[in-house]
């Protein structure tokens, strides 16, 4: 079966104060149905910034200078403003780093996940309300009809994230690309969250594009693993050819400075 | 500086408190219990890591130490003497032997002053040594906390955060402390930084014997260089104990969760092993604590004394007297597990 993303030879590059500069050379992956793929790097590697290039969300100086972003078969760089439009958020459902931030703090969480409805779907009011109840219900959040009527800061950062992923999920998309969606999160909380987009991800068989600098996360989720550093991709393989098998020395060294809980704590001497 | 007391730890912490918004009686707010009852010793030349979740005072508590908060009730004794009743004069005498280090490095840096000036102002502020002198303990701290010569010059915009976290724990040294609360030092640097800035902090402590207070929320990062661990939920401590025995047998259902919680690399090869403990909901507001036992509404294991009766923190039968948590049950739930 075709991969659902696909991405061949994507390069990205922003225009400076020292001119245009390529940031982003040669990125090739897919992601298939029902699959997690995470992109790892250390910050300023450019994983976020591939995945601004896949939704066309590049900041205003930048643009893509090379290669294809496949989405079932059809070339995302071809389309208009207004039929990326339909794409993200019906085709493509995103999750970001900061929940609080992300949800408008002056209108209700039920008015915001209605509104993403009203874009995408042609269901009338009482359908809109019926599936917004059944998507909070879907991501665990309590009483769900009340939870509809509340604000943003009267959401916990973990209910908050919750909220987002229900609505970027209301239109059920073939593909989730998650930006960081638990690093702003407690790990009791990001144990909720990461358990959450794995029994979605069997339920509703989408693909995840998972995006972090957390290797014991990566670990967690993905099946296929894409390593990037300095805009480059270092290394590309399964979850078992990264951990048991990294090639390639950057990954080895990234393996190796993960802080393992198997290690043993130093001992306190008297006069140490 | 004050010959160190060979006897008593360095650091003893007693019944401490922290309230916020209490006091006015007309006051709508509701008191926010920041810590309850926090009581724990470090002695010299180790490293008591504070772990636990956003919102469960441990920040609040590595402030109070250092002066930054004043403690509702409890004392903080620091070389038998308590710094609870210091004036602003002499707390400013005493920060040359309690410094603390903050988790953004580059808003603790001054953005106007050069990497030398910064870490020599709490010299100059000091009035320690000739102004020669002073320069050539700039050069030698640099070299300590192994950031190259050329740096010097540098503003904090022009280094990076791995840099500037050096920075700071130099100059958190000029002064030659013997206590350092290190405020989660690494949660906003790389995995490849953290590693290295960890290793420097380990390094300093063999060679200086200075003790930290390592304050985090990673406990993967406080298990590379703790000693004793305490884990801390809605102000108070839950358990505490040697790094290793608390990892390896932790006593607590709260500690148990949150080391299931922990995304581990070794994950990778053994997929579905369910070992996981997943607690349900969001810890509780420190403004309306449950009842009883503070983490009654989420243990898995609660029951009805649970709900009435707040557990003390105490030793556990058949473990060593270091090995405390706060748990009725403790002693049952260590047999089922």
């Amino acid at each position: 079966m075709a991969p659902i993303l696909s991405v061949e030879g994507l390069s990205v590059g922003f225009l400076t104060d020292l001119g245009f500069r390529e940031t982003v050379h040669e990125v090739s992956f897919s992601v298939e149905r029902g699959k997690t793929l995470c992109i790892v790097g250390e910050s300023g590697s450019g994983k976020s910034v591939v995945c601004q290039a896949i939704l066309g969300i590049l900041a205003r100086n930048g643009r893509r200078t090379g290669g294809r972003v496949l989405f079932e078969g059809r070339d995302l760089c071809t389309f208009s403003e207004r039929e990326m439009e339909t794409i993200r958020g019906k085709g493509i459902g995103m999750v970001f780093q900061d929940p609080l931030g992300s949800l408008n703090p002056i209108h209700t969480v039920g008015r915001q996940l209605r509104e993403t409805l009203i874009l995408h779907t042609d269901l009338d009011e009482r359908g809109r309300q019926r599936r917004a109840v059944e998507l909070l219900r879907m991501v665990g959040i309590p009483e769900p009809e009340r939870r509809l009527a509340s604000y943003a800061h009267q959401f916990s950062g973990g209910m908050a994230q919750r909220v987002l992923i229900a609505m970027a999920l209301a239109c059920n998309p073939k593909l989730l690309i998650a930006d960081e969606p638990t690093t702003a999160l407690d790990v009791t909380i990001q144990a909720q969250i990461l358990d959450l987009l794995n029994r979605l991800k069997t339920e509703i068989g989408m693909g995840i594009l998972f995006i972090t600098h957390d290797l014991g996360v990566v670990a967690e989720m993905a099946d296929d693993v894409v390593v990037m550093r300095h805009g480059r991709q270092v290394e590309v393989g399964s979850i078992q050819d990264i951990f048991v098998r990294p090639q390639m020395a950057y990954t080895q060294e990234l393996l190796a400075s993960m802080p393992h809980l198997n290690r043993k704590a130093p001992i306190y001497r008297e006069n140490a | 500086m004050q010959e160190p007391q060979r006897s008593g730890p360095l650091l003893q912490v007693t019944g401490l408190k922290r309230y916020f918004g209490s006091g006015h009686e007309t006051s709508k707010h509701a008191t926010i219990k920041a810590v309850e009852d926090v009581t724990f010793q470090l002695r010299a030349g180790e490293t008591l890591g504070l772990v636990g979740e956003s919102g469960c005072g441990k920040s609040t508590t590595g402030r109070m130490i250092v002066g930054l908060e004043q403690p509702t009730t409890g004392a903080i004794a620091f070389r038998g003497q308590d710094l609870s009743g210091l004036s602003a004069k002499e707390w400013r005498a005493k920060r040359r032997e309690l410094q603390i280090v903050f988790q953004n490095p580059q808003s603790a840096l001054d953005p106007r002053l050069s990497v030398r000036r910064q870490i020599r102002e709490p010299l100059d502020l000091h009035r320690i040594g000739a102004p020669s002198e002073r320069e050539a303990a700039v050069t030698e701290l640099m070299e300590a906390v192994s950031l190259p010569h050329e740096l010097g010059n540098r503003f904090p915009h022009e280094i990076s955060g791995g840099q500037a976290q050096r920075v700071v724990i130099a100059r958190a040294l000029t002064l030659k402390p013997s206590l350092i609360v290190c405020d989660e030092p690494v949660s906003a640097l790389d995995v490849s930084v953290q590693a290295k800035v960890v290793a420097l902090l380990e390094e300093l402590q063999a060679r200086l014997g200075v003790s930290y207070l390592f304050i985090s929320h990673d406990l993967r990062v406080v298990k590379m260089l703790s000693h004793r661990v305490a884990v801390m939920y809605l102000g108070q401590i839950v358990e505490e104990g040697l790094t290793d025995e608390l990892y390896d047998e932790p006593l607590h259902p709260y500690t148990k969760a949150l080391l299931s919680a922990i995304p581990d690399i070794a994950m990778a090869l053994r997929r579905h092993d369910s070992r996981r403990i997943v607690l349900q909901g969001d810890p509780p507001s420190p403004a309306a604590p449950p009842a009883g036992c503070h983490f009654h509404t989420r243990c898995p294991f609660a029951r009805e004394r649970c709900r009435h009766e707040m557990p003390a923190l105490r030793a556990i039968a058949g473990e060593g007297i270091t090995h405390k948590a706060r748990c009725h049950f403790a002693e049952e739930l260590k047999v089922a597990s």
